[in-house]
């Protein structure tokens, strides 16, 4: 690229490197010059509004209720404590979400790929149409016109113990009696005799060749033995069961409407873009290596788990990511129906009481940049576990 | 005399193996397992279908002008047909709403031109490009000609989030270009500046940038600097979608072969002129569907302006929503924004893949 060895041209400006120098001393002294120009207006507002910096009013009292909290929260905690709560609400919902959504789109996109039309068709329909309609829209509907339809408390429809009304989910909640830890025991112990059945199926399978069905047995013993020590401990858990009263419910556990709303919304609306991707990542895998396996002798269940689904995963993660990534930032449109999340307390209430715009939308970008940084780096280790090794 | 042997005509195929029948046979009810998912399927069309036809056509009331006109038991329709103008034109006075409509008018006519070939298409680019802009503004702002003066405050409904989205995507379309450029350049310091600014604003949700733009952008003003919202937020999305373009661009940018900027270094082109000249409409090329796509994420996100205080579309229907007058009308203003919403964006999305067809000049592996 560089024009030294022509005579009449080797003034300094023409010699590429010193050009891409220079450009790069403007670039950064006009970031600088910007970001040191805001800054001083920054102080300058900050100092005539009478507005102090800093998060010392982490430790003053937020005197706001927040209608869902995890975690002990009343009106006289700290707003520090606020933030908690609503983190916590935020990764709850963002969990909860990512596997009910992944959960969705594979069914669906399995569902898509159907050789029964009518289902191949009804999957398509749902994935066209939650695709291409706004979330925030989605989440609106399911708040305001599906659950605030719901009956009022002592109209509630009833299934077994649960009660659905107005105000939300009602389920039994299971309070844990004395004897709880030997079920614990049980549970963690068959645990460990499964690993261990696994391990040993494995072994086998490598030095003889015979298969054993590691997987359900080790489901089977999962249940079984943690029900004995549940029976031989008398079965220490009492259900808290709700009981509706004429204008209210009392007892049971209870996933209020706004909760219901966002994580429905959040889980069918991504759930159909990852219906695409499952789509997308089974037809990726060459129909020549289901031929194979078949002429292999593998069972079609076999096929797929074995064969395709890996091969599948390997083009499914990436296009996978960003969607997880896409739906913890789209939590924060529960801020619009009252959810308490980060957004909602932390850049609505907080910021309106104490007018710290900088630090509590700072925090907030923190936090979701933070969010997601973790998850793009496990589902990277995740990736590059499943990917190709090649030579 | 010869005897010809004459077979016998051949049986039809068994009605079982062809036509409807096998078509059912074979795409319904091949298994038992496809039995049962065929089975539980119309089970579940059974519940859904015909309460909402009943509800939406047969038991609907078209016409009225208020709650009590709906008697029928289904959908109110009258309640859209009361407040369609809200939700076209949001506050915007009724006696102006003809410039919108003008504009509008005015920009189907310029981009059907394309398909008259006599036409300069350069000329007509710029036109579309630089004069457009500026008398849509004037049409929608007023102030000259006469024009009443329309505050942007009043600007509401679909309007508004048309304008969004289109400003949006076209004015972060050349800034995401630069953005990929310089993420895509060898020099450090311009790699590290696009790409800390792209992955920023990519790990953050679109609300916190929004709360930004209308909240923050005046704390890092001078006094007395101050601009209108409606400005504020569209530099908001703009920067926001600048980035997701850029990542879309530099995927392009990525796909061009060796080669081809080899081929234009060694023509002794400069940076730019190989840019603009060899690579960029490879590229660009490459990437409509994406683009599209981001601009179908970035107008399903415009709803977003509504947390901030902006009456947008759904902004519309959701305070139309809140009128004592219509108590109940919820799920029908719901269902027409949803139709609205879902008929624009998968337009796009077909119109997307009809163009990627129609610009496939046979690189494509297979």
């Amino acid at each position: 690229m560089s024009d030294k060895t022509t005579p009449s041209n080797n003034s300094f400006l023409n010699d590429a490197g010193n050009r891409a120098l220079i450009f790069q001393i403007l670039l950064l002294a006009m970031v600088v010059f910007a970001g040191y120009y805001l800054f001083s207006n920054l102080q300058a507002n900050l100092d005539n509004r009478g507005i102090s910096t800093g998060f010392s009013f982490f430790n003053e009292p937020a005197g706001f209720p927040i209608l869902i909290h995890l975690i002990e929260y009343t009106e006289a905690n700290t707003y520090g404590r606020a933030f908690v709560v609503a983190l916590i609400n935020t990764f709850v919902i963002s969990l909860l979400g990512i596997i009910l959504a992944t959960i969705i789109g594979v069914i669906m996109g399995l569902a898509r790929l159907s050789k029964n039309w009518l289902v191949a068709r009804l999957a398509t329909v749902y994935i066209e149409t939650l695709r291409n309609i706004p979330l925030l829209l989605q989440m609106f509907f399911w708040y305001f016109a599906v659950l605030a339809a719901l009956p009022a408390p002592r109209d509630s429809y009833e299934f077994a113990d649960f009660l659905l009304n107005k105000r939300g989910i009602y389920s039994p909640n299971p309070m844990i009696q004395d004897g709880f830890g030997l079920v614990i025991f049980g549970f963690i112990l068959s645990i460990v005799a499964s690993i261990g059945l696994i391990m040993w199926a494995k072994k086998r399978q490598t030095k003889t060749g015979l298969w054993f069905p590691a997987y359900w047995s080790s489901l089977g013993l999962i249940v079984g033995i943690t029900f004995i020590f549940l029976a031989i401990a008398g079965f220490p858990i009492e259900f808290d069961l709700p009981q509706k009263s004429r204008f209210n419910v009392t007892g049971g556990m209870v996933l209020p409407p706004e909760f219901v709303a966002v994580l429905v919304a959040l889980s069918t609306y991504t759930g159909a873009f990852i219906a695409e991707i499952v789509r997308a990542g089974i037809l990726s895998v060459n129909w020549g290596q289901t031929e194979a396996a078949r002429s292999l002798g593998l069972r079609d269940s076999m096929t797929q788990r074995l064969i395709v689904l890996p091969q599948a995963l390997r083009v499914i993660i990436p296009p996978l990511t960003s969607q997880y990534l896409n739906l913890a930032k789209n939590s924060s449109l529960g801020a619009a129906i009252a959810y308490p999340e980060l957004v909602a307390v932390v850049m609505g209430t907080t910021l309106n009481q104490t007018g710290q715009a900088i630090e509590t939308i700072g925090l907030c970008m923190l936090v979701y940049g933070s969010l997601s940084l973790s998850i793009s780096v496990f589902m990277n280790w995740y990736n590059n576990k499943m990917s190709l090794i090649e030579r | 005399m010869a005897i010809i042997f004459k077979p016998s005509p051949s049986l039809p195929p068994p009605v079982t193996s062809v036509g409807a029948v096998a078509w059912v046979r074979q795409n319904l009810f091949s298994s038992p397992l496809n039995i049962f998912l065929t089975l539980f399927s119309i089970y579940i069309l059974y519940l859904l279908l015909p309460p909402v036809i009943e509800w939406a056509l047969i038991n609907a009331t078209w016409e009225g002008s208020s709650k009590a006109a709906c008697t029928a038991g289904g959908a109110c329709w009258a309640f859209i047909g009361v407040y369609f103008d809200q939700f076209m034109y949001g506050l915007y006075p009724e006696a102006e709403t003809w410039r919108i409509n003008l504009a509008v008018i005015l920009l189907v006519v310029m981009v059907g031109a394309f398909a008259i070939k006599t036409i300069n298409k350069l000329y007509l680019s710029i036109a579309i490009i630089v004069a457009y802009p500026i008398v849509a503004y004037f049409l929608f702002a007023g102030g000259v000609f006469g024009l009443e003066v329309v505050e942007t405050s009043l600007w509401g409904g679909l309007f508004l989030t048309v304008l969004l989205g289109v400003i949006g995507i076209v004015a972060s379309f050349p800034l995401g270009i630069v953005l990929a450029l310089g993420r895509r350049s060898e020099m450090p310091i311009a790699k590290s500046v696009c790409v800390v600014f792209i992955e920023t604003i990519r790990a953050v949700p679109l609300i916190t940038i929004l709360f930004m733009a209308s909240v923050m952008i005046p704390l890092f003003l001078p006094e007395g600097l101050n601009f209108n919202k409606l400005l504020r937020v569209l530099i908001g999305i703009t920067l926001f979608s600048a980035a997701y373009m850029a990542e879309v661009v530099r995927g392009g940018l990525q796909a061009i072969p060796k080669g081809q900027y080899e081929a234009a270094d060694a023509m002794g082109l400069t940076y730019w002129q190989s840019m603009i000249l060899v690579i960029l409409p490879q590229a660009l090329k490459l990437v409509i569907p994406g683009i599209v796509n981001s601009f179908i994420a970035l107008f399903k996100d415009t709803t977003l302006v509504y947390i901030v205080g902006m009456f947008d579309f759904l902004g519309r229907i959701q305070a139309a929503n809140h009128d004592s007058n219509w108590l109940g009308t919820t799920v029908e203003g719901y269902a027409f924004a949803a139709l609205i919403y879902w008929v624009i964006c998968f337009g796009m999305s077909r119109y997307s893949m009809a163009l990627e067809r129609k610009l496939e000049t046979g690189h494509k592996r297979n």
